[in-house]
């Protein structure tokens, strides 16, 4: 039993469209608990959970919750539905299979901080989940569960959808926020934090759609048990969009501090043909890429801080004998040639330089030279950018740099 | 106050500054690019990062603010290396091609590049041509250029309000272009240039007019005459190596007669006869019940912003033309009389602080056989300093000499156009002693001056109290114009100028034009008022003189054919 199945207990057991299924299944006990609570409580338990942000930086709950409860009235809550990161789709499934398990979440951290809006920002090419979510909300407002007067309990929280196609770095909470108000979607400089300044300067907490769906169960169960489960640092279970080259691939939940090999092999059930792996990607594009030596890592927030990416998302990409790293790297960075939204410089100009120089090595024709720029521009890149996306897009570069130099030194010319 | 190290050196910062103004205030200079004084921080560039202890990221100077116990590198290894690729950067997707450049030698990039030590690009370039926008008389902007600072969107859209500049697409498609079109002219674009004055490289510049100007010199046959704005004398000197604020009026008048011009001239002298005109277009608004409140007409960027976005309001701006338009008029009309020379054989050139004088030069309006343009050229400070320099002038040192007769007197009620509030303190000056026939105890009218956005004063004229107002910047002229267009406005006068502070910060003023610098040129402005023997446009016995001998009475039918004008909606 590698599985723990906490996010993931109600999936293909109710009917996702049904809130009388949901309600079967213990859906809103945490509701209904919670509102017997005080509202620092809720946010005391929260705490207690130790539980870290699933959307990628891991970022502790609890902070952003407390802030936001701290912060003067309008103040808003947004769900981060955008799942823009090559290799994820936990997201995704969460939505289709059980999207109450979000609303609550959600109405539960309004009624702990505050908040009387939310907005649910999905991804634009997630048609079916927009769908189930806008019925969602519906039957949620017809049974009392959201809108005015939630429970009779005299408290109001409104949720909108919005969605927008075809960028990634909107999943970057303060391209999000502009989005929301309707502009392009461009990072701001930090801080103020959007807690602070968020939606039309008004304080703003954003979560990710599994750190919504994990506060449910840390109220129903209290914080001091939810953080037995995991490891000391990463407390809770984690899903895993498993991808790539591997037998089963598909969404599983696991306990932090499962390794990353267990995932492929036991539940994964390895790579076809035997072939061995050449190489994992974690978290996405933006995340490293390990070699297969490194399988045995767990999964966990400290181990993932060393790659100082999103790494946290939870994708795992398994990569075969048959690929070239040059050719997964230039898919990476192409990808964030397009994605940057072109606001800052290094960004905007770096990633289009980077590809030039792996196009040059990959071809025979760099020079050490090159590789001396190549390192070079990645670390400025990273450390100089903007927002999030420039600050871990190179990710990818720098840990195959650290971990395949030798594809490096067979391609360049002395 | 707030204790920290900057490059090992103990500092003391109040709450709230930025890393980079506490290394400033410290003299330890961390270079820019994006950061422009007084406007927003953008934080774009990435070029003044430094490192903070305890911190992996570099952060931005000009953007993160003093913490207590921070320990700050401004130039380490990592810092420097970063600069100096990020430039690289920019350089590897720039037109630099710096001898061909307007900019050269008064370009932030360049300048940046050099100290950087950057002599070579370790990136190629991936420069993807685009077209220059020449589609306009006034402004030419070339994108190849651009480094997207966002100056100019910041210039465009939150101080003059007009957000005709915006940026268009992203990643590496990403440009800085008019927000609907390609061209300016697709666009409310009211030719102020205060993106031009801002902009760090040579991506938007004035339509360079200096050899229409030289052609014209050079032929005998035509008889060359220059006008000079008031606010150029003060600013002349800046844009030639002198501090800012010098006054140099007579070595502007001594340099143009060395570049070979047959008359110079004072555009104040027009600026008096705009008070004279304009006074009594006011009293008779106020007595024969006409529009009212009146607004000035000497700013022609206000004109293209107003007939663009506030046409129902063009009967509320005075009829009169711009000073300088009535220069032109009487340049070919009363000169050449008077000269005894042909109207055709006259080449009148303008030395202006403003761009969009070079739009307002060339409209049908303004040209009084309505066939040749008034004013033939239209140059900006900056364009005359290129002259002064091309001629090898030692400017600072070069002997004074005094404007040209007939315009020979002027006021020190002129000169003070050249300062946001100086029309309305020079009208009120006359239209209070015309009305009230009594002479002002006090000529200073002190509540217009200053650089607070919008002003307002009371005074009495004819037995009746009457508010007037002050605007400088479109952001403000906007908020008295809606006012106008409600019918709440409280005033009976107003006055609007486009640039900020007025035409001494105006668009064709000298590159790195800021508040400070634009706070001196006023005291500078107000001093050359102070200086003056005569300082009420009714008073100048020039202006006495023309109208016995030629205008005969002001707002009269030859006032009217030469001196007023009419504006017409372009709504678009
Ligand atoms: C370029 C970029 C893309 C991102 N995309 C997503 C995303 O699709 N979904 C998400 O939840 N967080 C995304 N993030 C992280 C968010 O900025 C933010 O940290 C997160 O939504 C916070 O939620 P959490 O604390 O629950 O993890 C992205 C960050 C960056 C820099
Ligand atoms: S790092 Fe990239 S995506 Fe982020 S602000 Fe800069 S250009 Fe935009
Ligand atoms: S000239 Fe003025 S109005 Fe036109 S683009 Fe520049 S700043 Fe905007
Ligand atoms: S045109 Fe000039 S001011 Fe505007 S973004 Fe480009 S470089 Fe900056
Ligand atoms: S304020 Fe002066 S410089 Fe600016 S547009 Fe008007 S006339 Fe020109
Ligand atoms: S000057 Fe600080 S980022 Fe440009």
């Amino acid at each position: 039993m590698i599985q723990q199945k906490v996010i993931s207990k109600r999936f293909g057991k109710v009917d996702p469209l049904s809130i009388d299924s949901y309600i079967k299944f213990d859906g809103y006990n945490a509701l209904e608990k919670a509102l017997t609570m005080h509202p620092t409580q809720i946010i005391d338990e929260i705490e207690k959970s130790k539980i870290r942000g699933r959307g990628g930086a891991g970022f502790p709950a609890h902070i952003k919750a407390r802030a936001l409860a701290n912060a003067k009235q309008p103040k808003y809550i947004v769900c981060n539905a955008d799942e823009g990161e090559p290799g994820n789709f936990k997201d995704r499934i969460i939505m289709e299979n059980d999207p109450f398990s979000i609303l609550e979440g959600m109405v539960i951290l309004a009624y702990a901080t505050g908040a009387k809006k939310g907005y649910i920002y999905i991804r634009g090419e997630y048609q079916n989940a927009i769908k189930i979510m806008k019925m969602t909300i519906q039957n949620a407002i017809d049974k009392g569960y959201l809108g005015e007067n939630i429970l009779n309990k005299g408290f109001d929280f409104n949720l909108e959808i919005r969605t927008g196609a075809g960028s990634y770095v909107v999943g970057e909470e303060f391209s999000m926020i502009e989005s929301i108000e309707g502009k392009p979607g461009r990072s701001r400089v930090k801080p103020p934090y959007p807690t602070d300044k968020g939606i039309h300067d008004k304080p703003t907490l954003i979560n990710n759609v599994e750190t919504f769906a994990n506060f449910p169960h840390i109220i129903l169960m209290g914080g001091d048990n939810y953080a037995k489960i995991g490891t000391p640092s990463s407390t809770g279970t984690k899903l895993i969009s498993l991808s790539g080259n591997v037998k089963n691939k598909g969404l599983y939940e696991v306990p932090f501090g499962t390794s990353i090999r267990d995932v492929i092999f036991k539940l994964g059930d390895g790579v076809s043909y035997n072939r061995s792996i050449k190489m994992v990607q974690l978290g996405g594009a933006s995340g490293p890429i390990i070699p297969e030596y490194m399988l045995d890592m767990a999964i966990d927030f400290e181990r993932f801080e060393n790659f100082d990416s999103k790494t946290g998302t939870g994708a795992i990409i398994v990569i075969d004998e048959r690929f070239d790293i040059f050719d997964i790297l230039l898919i990476n960075m192409n990808f964030f040639v397009h994605q940057s939204c072109g606001k800052c410089a290094p960004c905007r100009e770096g990633h289009t330089q980077i590809v030039n120089l792996l196009n040059k090595i990959k071809n025979h024709r760099g020079t050490e030279q090159d590789l001396m720029s190549l390192e070079n521009l990645a670390n400025v890149i990273q450390q100089t950018s903007l927002c999030g996306l420039g600050q871990t897009s190179m990710t990818s570069i720098i840990s195959s740099l650290r971990y395949f130099r030798d594809d490096y030194f067979a391609k360049v010319r002395y | 106050m707030v204790n920290l190290k900057i490059n090992n050196i103990d500092i003391q910062a109040k709450e709230n500054t930025t890393i980079l103004e506490a290394a400033r205030q410290n003299h330890i200079d961390i270079p820019t690019l994006c950061n422009y004084p007084d406007l927003s921080i953008k934080s774009e560039c990435r070029v003044c990062v430094v490192e903070i202890n305890g911190q992996k990221k570099l952060h931005t100077s000009c953007s993160t603010v003093v913490k207590d116990g921070m320990v700050v590198k401004t130039n380490s290894p990592k810092v420097l290396n970063s600069r100096k690729t990020i430039i690289e950067l920019i350089l590897a997707n720039h037109d630099a091609n710096c001898t061909a450049c307007p900019k050269n030698y008064n370009c932030e990039l360049q300048s940046l590049a050099n100290k950087l030590g950057i002599d070579k690009n370790r990136f190629p370039t991936v420069l993807d041509i685009q077209p220059i926008d020449n589609e306009n008389p006034v402004l030419i902007r070339n994108i190849n250029r651009c480094i997207k600072c966002g100056r100019c969107i910041d210039m465009c859209k939150n101080v003059q309000s007009m957000g005709v500049l915006d940026v268009m697409g992203r990643s590496k498609d990403m440009k800085i272009t008019p927000a609907y079109g390609k061209f300016l002219t697709d666009e409310f674009c009211t030719y102020c240039g205060q993106c031009s004055s801002v902009c760090p490289v040579g991506a938007i510049i004035e339509n360079d007019d200096t050899d229409r100007v030289w052609e014209a010199l050079n032929n005998p046959s035509l008889h060359v005459i220059v006008q000079v704005a008031p606010a150029v004398r003060v600013s002349l000197g800046e844009e030639l190596g002198m501090e800012p604020g010098s006054i140099v009026t007579e070595k502007v008048v001594a340099a143009l007669k060395y570049l070979g011009f047959d008359g110079v001239f004072d555009t104040d002298f027009t600026a008096d006869l705009t008070i004279i005109e304009e006074g009594n277009e006011l009293i008779e608004r106020i007595t024969n019940g006409g529009t009212l409140p009146m607004m000035t007409s000497c700013c022609p960027g206000w004109i293209n912003f107003a007939e663009q976005k506030y046409p129902e309001i063009l009967d509320n701006i005075s009829s009169c033309k711009s000073p300088q338009q009535m220069f032109g008029a009487l340049a070919k009309s009363y000169y050449p009389k008077k000269m005894k020379l042909k109207p055709d054989d006259i080449f009148v050139v303008s030395i202006m602080p403003c761009t969009a004088k070079k739009y307002e030069a060339q409209r049908d309006e303004m040209k009084i056989d309505n066939v040749h343009s008034d004013v033939d050229v239209v140059l900006t400070t900056r364009e005359l300093g290129k002259m002064i320099r091309q001629m090898g002038i030692n400017f600072e040192n070069i002997e004074e000499v005094p404007f040209d007769k007939p315009f020979g007197i002027t006021t020190g009620a002129a000169a003070i156009f050249g300062a946001t509030g100086g029309v309305m303190e020079a009208a009120l000056r006359t239209v209070y002693e015309v009305v009230n026939k009594e002479e002002l105890t006090d000529i200073n009218f002190t509540a217009v001056r200053g650089t607070e956005g919008i002003k307002e004063a009371e005074v009495e004229i004819g037995g009746q109290k009457i508010k007037v107002a002050v605007a400088h910047t479109l952001e403000n002229a906007k908020t008295l114009s809606e006012q106008v267009k409600n019918g709440t406005s409280p005033y009976t006068f107003i006055e609007i100028m486009t640039c900020p502070g007025g035409c001494i910060g105006g668009g064709g003023q000298p590159y790195g034009t800021t508040k400070a610098v634009r706070d001196k040129r006023i005291e500078a402005i107000y001093q050359v008022d102070e200086n003056m023997p005569i300082r009420k446009s009714h008073k100048n016995p020039d202006i006495i003189a023309l109208y016995d001998e030629y205008l005969l009475k002001p707002l009269g039918k030859k006032s009217h054919h030469l001196l007023h004008t009419h504006y017409s909606s372009r709504k678009k």
